[in-house]
């Protein structure tokens, strides 16, 4: 049974992940003309790259917390609501409407004269320049990753035996007891689900570092595409893609679940 | 449910919906951009009905994102229950980082990847070309949405449905799968918001004449991207909208006869 | 189980009607011969000529978009079908190196007449051999007259101007950013002096305090809004944003600038050559060029056509500019692997040192 389950999904994995990943193993060690070389890595140690590393931890991190910090309570939200898919729907649906799109909005909403602009001249405030800058950087970070995170810590919230937080108020705990010592401990796997979610991806945005930060902010993803596309230097882009890489299996053992390492 | 949470909810979807209203008043713009409004006109709307290469695009985009959507939730499923069944420690951890690599993978290097695989195993690129790219992107998504739920349930159950000499197969369809429902459907969801949304990958594996909404707006860029795909936006976000709605009114008869599923 | 069961079900069914939908709307059995595979910036051609193209020679035209030349070499480098392209020039400088192109028989092209002398045999294929140009441009300066009172932006040093603060957007492409610099201090945007790039470098620093952005098309959407007072870009982006804002200027420094092409060209991929030089034929004819130019906008090669455009369009001098403005105009020459990373680690370095 186990494995007739497997079957496909280790195609999958094999196919799509393994053989991509030798090649792109086998690439970095690749200088332009094709010969074998470690100036790659070499060149990833230099500065440059080291900056952009902590550049890119240090948004993602930023990004993902505010993003917990706001999905969390909704997750808690919506599981208490009595139609709590539809709700849910409601959350991922603008997720559905091109990424690009939405951040042309965003140009329209927080440019010089935008809506937001318009509003903070009503009520008498100076206008801001919010474009370009990690303000809006990060806002539309978090606008497109909270359903992301929405989605596993309410799978985890919800799934949660009713019985257990009743039995805590039998016991005399207070809501916010109930909460901390009961839910929250509870939920931590999809918490942990979401954090990945949306870290991973976080350390290497680059669209959204040019559209709304104007390349102010450079990150992993950036050095990528244009090592790729621009330079056509498809070894260092390999490179970086590697060390990516090792960035995510350092994040999934910070977040491995106690369940995981039994 | 107090005034507190009632307001955060308010504000919340109205900070994720905002933008896309902001993109629906400007498709009625006679102005032609989104910058000012200057009047009001259908034109748009009509140009897409009319447009059948735009109708083209629009058809795939949905085909693609429903068949990647539905390919990659059942494979991702059946990953995430083995990943769930293995015991050895070391084994399950190398094999959820494996899983994960294609989602920290910027999409240059993923489409770039794919291109050459295609190319040496001499697959036409096309439809089906794409489809087998939405898929393989997608299902890591799906796996990391199902697992907690599998770690989450009871697995008592899943010993008891053992003991009382239930088949592999019958634990596996009659206990687990009911168990993670809203797993397979959060994974399939998300499977849905990620085909819908990729350009990069699409645009390296796509060809012969074959497209998607997002690798036509990309392309449209450079130019400035016409009002005509604010108008399709708004269609289809109506359209996704009134089904959402429809599914609530059903359920919630449903729910009201005692036919909970 | 059935909840799984429905939902996939439904899932592969209507997306399989939809799929079979538009196999329906384009229903078509034509063999190889007739089919033309044509890859092309996305809004770059009047879409009412490609059905008049398919009236006239019978040959169904599947058409493609890209968004970069180099998202477009990665795939004709991977041999994928495509029998008409439109390369820049210095995309076709690197796919003649490439072996990427196939050559253009002249005798097959008649409409080659009516092509503006000045825009043929250029530094990047002398003799056309393999490209023919589709439309041009210069590199200039964007601005707002009434929030840069006075300013006339006839120098690239007026850029550094420090009433801009916060108020410059640049292009992202290094080839672009270093170019002006290298123009702004005399030199050729083609140099490959280590002086003179160091030089530009440290001018380039200089300008950090007035840079708002480093990006792409976004550039055209924030100067429709007024978001910042002054840009670098190409011309046709220009007309595109003038075109919406016509409160702006578009103007050529006096140091020079760069001219660029987008050409047509034949990939090695191309499996219709005929049909592919029917099609370059097609859009060289003088109506036809009238046409896609009154569509596109941007400033056409065809001498034949551009006798024909409005007095207005064609006094505007800003983008037909006059032969002693050509005269300072330089083309990119591709400057091999070695000097573009070198040009692009300076604009990234740039980027980083931004905040």
């Amino acid at each position: 049974m186990k494995r007739v389950l497997a079957l496909p999904y280790l195609l999958w994995m094999v196919v799509f992940v393994i053989l991509p990943v030798f090649l792109m193993i086998y690439y970095s060690f690749n200088d332009m003309s094709g010969n074998l070389t470690l100036q790659n890595y070499a060149e990833f140690l230099s500065s440059n790259y080291i900056k952009m590393t902590l550049n890119s931890f240090w948004y993602a991190f930023l990004i993902t917390v505010i993003t917990l910090i706001v999905s969390y309570p909704l997750a808690l939200v919506i599981s208490r609501l009595k139609h709590k898919t539809f709700w849910l729907l409601i959350i991922i649906i603008p997720t559905w409407i091109n990424i690009l799109l939405k951040t042309y909005a965003f140009i329209g909403i927080l440019g010089i004269n935008g809506i937001l602009n318009s509003v903070l001249e009503k009520f008498g405030l100076m206008k801001i320049q919010l474009l370009f800058s990690d303000f809006a950087f990060i806002t539309v970070a978090v606008y497109i990753f909270i359903p992301f995170m929405v989605l596993p810590i309410f799978n985890s919230i919800n799934g949660i035996n009713k019985n257990l937080i009743w039995a805590s108020y039998d016991l005399g705990a207070s809501k916010w007891e109930a909460l901390t010592k009961v839910i929250i401990p509870l939920s931590l796997e999809g918490v942990k689900s979401g954090i990945q979610i949306t870290f991973i991806p976080a350390l290497s945005l680059f669209m959204l570092s040019r559209l709304v930060a104007g390349n102010k902010v450079v990150t992993l993803g950036t050095a990528i595409e244009q090592q790729f596309l621009t330079n056509e230097n498809w070894g260092m882009g390999s490179t970086v893609g590697v060390f990516l890489i090792l960035f995510m299996v350092f994040v999934m053992l910070v977040t491995r679940t106690k369940k995981e390492s039994i | 449910m107090n005034t507190l949470s009632r307001s955060f909810l308010t504000v919340i979807i109205i900070f994720l919906y905002f933008p896309i209203l902001y993109l629906a008043y400007y498709s009625f713009n006679t102005g032609g951009s989104m910058t000012s409004f200057e009047g009001f006109t259908l034109d748009y709307y009509k140009s897409v009905i009319e447009n059948k290469a735009l109708m083209t695009v629009i058809m795939n985009t949905i085909a693609v994102a429903l068949i990647s959507s539905g390919f990659a939730t059942i494979i991702g499923l059946f990953g995430a229950i083995f990943l769930y069944l293995i015991r050895q420690k070391y084994v399950k951890s190398t094999l959820l980082t494996l899983n994960n690599v294609l989602i920290v993978s910027p999409d240059v290097i993923i489409g770039a990847s794919l291109l050459i695989l295609f190319s040496i195993f001499g697959i036409k690129l096309g439809s089906t070309s794409v489809i087998l790219a939405h898929i393989a992107f997608s299902v890591p998504i799906v796996v990391l949405m199902i697992l907690p739920s599998l770690y989450q349930q009871n697995s008592n159950l899943v010993l008891a449905a053992h003991d009382l000499g239930a088949s592999a197969f019958h634990v596996v369809t009659k206990v687990l799968i009911p168990n993670i429902k809203p797993g397979i459907f959060a994974g399939f969801l998300m499977a849905l918001t990620y085909s819908l949304d990729d350009f990069a990958v699409t645009f390296f594996v796509t060809g012969n004449g074959f497209s998607t909404l997002s690798v036509e707006i990309y392309a449209m860029a450079r130019r400035g991207i016409t009002l005509e795909i604010n108008a399709i936006s708004t269609v289809i976000f109506v359209v996704v909208l009134t089904i959402s709605f429809i599914y609530y009114f059903v359920s919630d008869k449903k729910i009201k006869r005692g036919k909970t599923t | 189980m059935r909840f799984l069961i429905t939902l996939i079900a439904s899932s592969l069914l209507v997306g399989g009607l939809f799929l079979f939908g538009t196999k329906l709307l384009n229903n078509t059995s034509s063999s190889e011969t007739d089919v033309l595979f044509v890859y092309n910036w996305g809004e770059y051609i009047d879409p009412e000529l490609i059905k008049q193209f398919t009236e006239e020679t019978g040959i169904r035209v599947v058409y493609e978009t890209f968004d970069s030349n180099e998202a477009m070499l990665v795939k004709i480098k991977q041999k994928q079908r495509y029998d008409v392209v439109f390369p820049s020039e210095y995309t076709v400088e690197k796919m003649k190196k490439d072996n990427l192109l196939l050559p253009i028989d002249p005798d097959k092209i008649p409409n080659i007449k009516n092509i503006d002398e000045r825009f043929l045999g250029l530094s990047f294929d002398p003799g056309n051999e393999y490209s023919l140009p589709y439309f041009w441009g210069t590199v200039g300066i964007l601005y707002n007259p009434e929030t840069t009172t006075g300013m006339d932006f006839s120098t690239w040093d007026s850029v550094w101007d420090e009433s801009l603060l916060n108020d410059v957007l640049l292009l992202d492409g290094a080839r672009e950013t270093i170019g002006f610099v290298l123009n702004s201090e005399g030199h050729s945007l083609n140099s490959t002096n280590k002086e003179e790039l160091d030089q530009a470098k440290q001018k380039l620093e200089k300008l950090s305090p007035n840079v708002r952005g480093i990006v792409g098309d976004e550039i055209a959407s924030m100067m429709k809004e007024n978001e910042a007072k002054v840009a670098v870009v190409w011309s046709g982006m220009a007309m595109d944003i003038m075109y919406e804002n016509e409160d702006l200027i578009y103007t050529i420094p006096q140091e020079g600038t760069n001219l660029w092409f987008d050409t047509m060209a034949i990939p090695s991929s191309a499996k219709n050559i005929d049909g592919a030089h029917q099609f370059i034929n097609f859009l060289l004819d003088k109506n036809v060029a009238l046409q896609n130019t009154d569509w596109v906008g941007y400033a056409t090669p065809n001498q034949a056509a551009f006798k024909e455009l409005d007095e207005e369009v064609k006094n505007a001098k800003e983008f037909y500019p006059d032969k002693e403005t050509m005269e300072k105009l330089e083309v990119y020459r591709d400057l091999g692997p070695e000097w573009t990373e070198y040009y692009n680690e300076l604009l990234l370095e740039f980027k980083m040192s931004l905040d």
